[in-house]
């Protein structure tokens, strides 16, 4: 009701025919079929970095762990077509990552580890709107979007302020701002938490835990994925365990012996 | 910076154009007299401006030893009145130059200078992309600054001193590394596959700015 | 011959680096012994953004840098900036820069699989002197009313300090090839 009126107030302003519909963006092309990975193999030089994986991914809550070099985060990168494998295939809802990749980073959001280097826009503000750009949407359009995705996240009254006067924290749910403002249907984190202490850590945990999205993350936070539905663990390029949270951790752990 | 006066309010592409043309008018004057009561003329501009007397000495100050040392070049080497000439040319353009610059904010001349650059768009320059560049050094440069005190610390703590090459050389690896991850990030966040980025020029610049350049003023 | 077009991680390079040269205004001057004149650290600034990004990147971020200066940004050594830097009698040696790095930047490209210490301190102090005061020189003399000859002497002084930059601009780009390499990758192969 109030998000129409709004929406009907901006028509009148602007003189635009029927409503303008202010949370929602012309979505993504292809239906929500989940992820296909076929026989990715990839390398970095003389090292073989991912080898053979074949898998679906169909859940909601997807955790990957691994230790440092075990390829993870090389995985992580080819949900979005960050990477293109040099073998093999990834489908995101059936669209293939090397093809549509334009498609496929409007499908998938990625969340980097370090907020100081995924910032890229000198304000708050101006970083939160540079994801918009592109996407074809008119000014008013996109200043709706702006001000409800800084109010979600509690970055309204930080909106001017340069981006290298904030706190870790502020740093790590702007970044995240700027990621969700798009509406992706996933979003990929890759060690949302490392950088951050206790109190931020869970702040960013419980905002993984509200989204509507689909949510694969990377991670050595065991405590983060606790309620996930599904857990990838990778050893020399490989996933060695892909079970539920209890036994896919207890599996990681004795590894990590 | 508050914008009471005409000079203020007046558009940034309008100025550096009368800017251009009055320092190039400037230099065909001949007669040092004449050139003195211009320097006085623009110098009046200052408080014309309600700029205060502190920012023309600001703006004089630096340039100071270099103009006494000319002064006396020129006057041993040609004449007197040449000296004269060429000092007050000098100090005249700095402070023509410098009335333009502090009663126009920055963002009004990035603006101006986008506007500048659109008709190259066919030679290969992107407008979007020159614009990015911007947005991207003011976001970095209190960053590396400040990672710079950082090695600076590290390094006294580990008794090098201030050898310039152990603070350069970590430095720039590290400003390497992140900016592999700057242009992921960018990648990964724009959905383009060449991302002629902001493709909406009516888009004003955040009044945020405003916040930054002062911020940045302040570290520098 | 047609340039590449400018990706994503050009233009993050070229304003990393112009930030990076405006940073450099912030380290104190080193004074030499026995001539006096303060060497700043910044005008090493254009010599390295050649010898590690290359002609086309390195040239482009001195000009973001001389483009931030021109806004108003103080960034220059000592805290100058706005447009009355380039009203001023030494002009000459700050475009320069922007030749400064495309020459150093060019020479390092060309003999980047044989660089070594010794090539790359001779690139360094082609583009960081020769270029440079080929060019400033010139308009500080006209600016100044000076002869070629006064300009020049004037100028003198600041050699030996330039010769350290271009040494430690050797240095530099040797270690960053071994540990990093710019010039010479094929962008999107590293993650």
């Amino acid at each position: 009701m109030i998000r129409s009126s709004v929406g009907n107030a901006f028509a009148r302003l602007h003189g635009a025919a029927g409503s303008v519909s202010v949370p929602s963006l012309p979505a993504a092309p292809g239906a929500q079929t989940g992820i296909e990975i076929s026989d990715v193999s990839h390398r970095f030089g003389d090292t073989e970095v991912l080898r053979d994986i074949t898998l679906s991914l169909t859940e909601k809550r997807i955790a990957i762990v691994g230790a440092n070099g075990s390829g993870k985060s090389t995985f992580s990168r080819l949900l979005n077509g960050l990477l293109v494998p040099d073998t093999g295939s990834v489908l995101i809802d059936g669209l293939c990552t090397a093809k549509a990749a334009k498609a496929v980073r409007r499908k998938v959001g990625f969340v980097f580890q370090n907020p100081d280097t995924q910032i890229v826009f000198p304000t708050v503000e101006e970083d939160v709107a540079f994801g918009l750009k592109g996407l074809g949407l008119s000014a008013p359009e996109r200043a709706a979007r702006v001000s409800d995705v800084l109010a979600r996240y509690g970055l309204e009254p930080l909106r001017e302020r340069p981006a290298h006067k904030l706190s870790g924290g502020q740093k790590q749910l702007l970044a995240l701002a700027g990621v969700l403002i798009t509406n992706p249907d996933y979003v990929v984190f890759d060690e949302p938490t490392t950088l951050l202490d206790l109190r931020n850590a869970r702040l960013v945990g419980r905002v993984i835990e509200a989204l509507t999205q689909t949510a694969i993350v990377v991670t050595h936070d065991l405590p983060l994925i606790d309620a996930f539905e599904r857990v990838l663990v990778f050893e020399g390029g490989r996933i060695v365990a892909d079970d539920e949270p209890s036994s896919a951790l207890a599996n990681y752990i004795r590894r990590m012996r | 910076m508050t914008g009471g006066s005409i000079l203020h309010r007046a558009p940034a592409g309008l100025k550096l154009a009368a800017l251009a043309m009055a320092g190039s008018a400037v230099v065909l004057v001949p007669d040092w007299r004449v050139m003195v009561d211009l320097f006085l003329l623009v110098a009046l501009g200052f408080p014309l401006a309600r700029l205060g007397r502190g920012a023309l000495r600001a703006q004089l100050r630096p340039l100071m030893p270099m103009l006494v040392l000319l002064f006396f070049t020129q006057g041993l080497l040609a004449s007197w009145e040449m000296a004269a000439l060429v000092v007050a040319r000098i100090a005249t353009l700095v402070l023509m130059a410098a009335l333009v610059t502090l009663t126009t904010r920055s963002e009004a001349l990035i603006a101006t200078v986008e506007t500048l650059l659109r008709p190259l768009a066919p030679l290969g320059v992107n407008p979007g992309k020159v614009s990015l560049a911007f947005s991207l050094a003011l976001r970095f440069l209190p960053v590396i600054a400040e990672e710079a005190e950082r090695v600076r610390e590290a390094q006294t703590a580990r008794g090098l001193g201030h050898s310039p090459l152990a603070l350069a050389l970590p430095l720039i690896v590290r400003v390497l590394k992140a900016a592999e991850d700057i242009a992921d990030a960018i990648d990964a966040r724009s959905g383009h596959d060449d991302p002629s980025l902001r493709p909406h020029p009516e888009t004003a610049p955040a009044p945020g700015r405003r916040f930054l350049f002062r911020s940045v003023k302040e570290q520098v | 011959m047609s340039p590449q077009p400018i990706s994503t991680r050009d233009i993050v390079y070229i304003a990393l680096f112009a930030a990076l040269t405006a940073a450099l205004a912030l380290f104190p001057p080193i004074t030499l012994p026995l001539i006096g004149v303060p060497i700043t650290a910044q005008s090493m600034g254009p010599m390295l953004a050649g010898a590690i990004l290359g002609a086309r990147r390195g040239a482009l971020s001195i000009l973001l840098v001389l483009a931030l200066v021109a806004i108003g940004l103080p960034i220059l050594s000592g805290g100058r900036g706005g447009l009355g830097v380039f009203a001023g009698p030494t002009v000459g040696f700050l475009l320069g820069w922007v030749a400064t790095a495309y020459v150093v930047g060019l020479l390092h490209e060309l003999g980047w699989n044989k660089l070594t210490l010794f090539s790359s301190f001779a690139h360094a102090m082609i583009g960081g002197i020769i270029v440079l005061y080929a060019i400033g020189i010139p308009v500080l003399a006209v600016q100044a009313s000076l002869s070629i000859k006064a300009a020049t002497m004037a100028c003198l002084a600041f050699i030996p300090g330039d010769l350290v930059k271009a040494a430690l601009t050797a240095v530099i780009a040797v270690a960053i090839k071994r540990a990093h390499p710019i010039i010479g990758t094929r962008r999107g192969q590293t993650a």
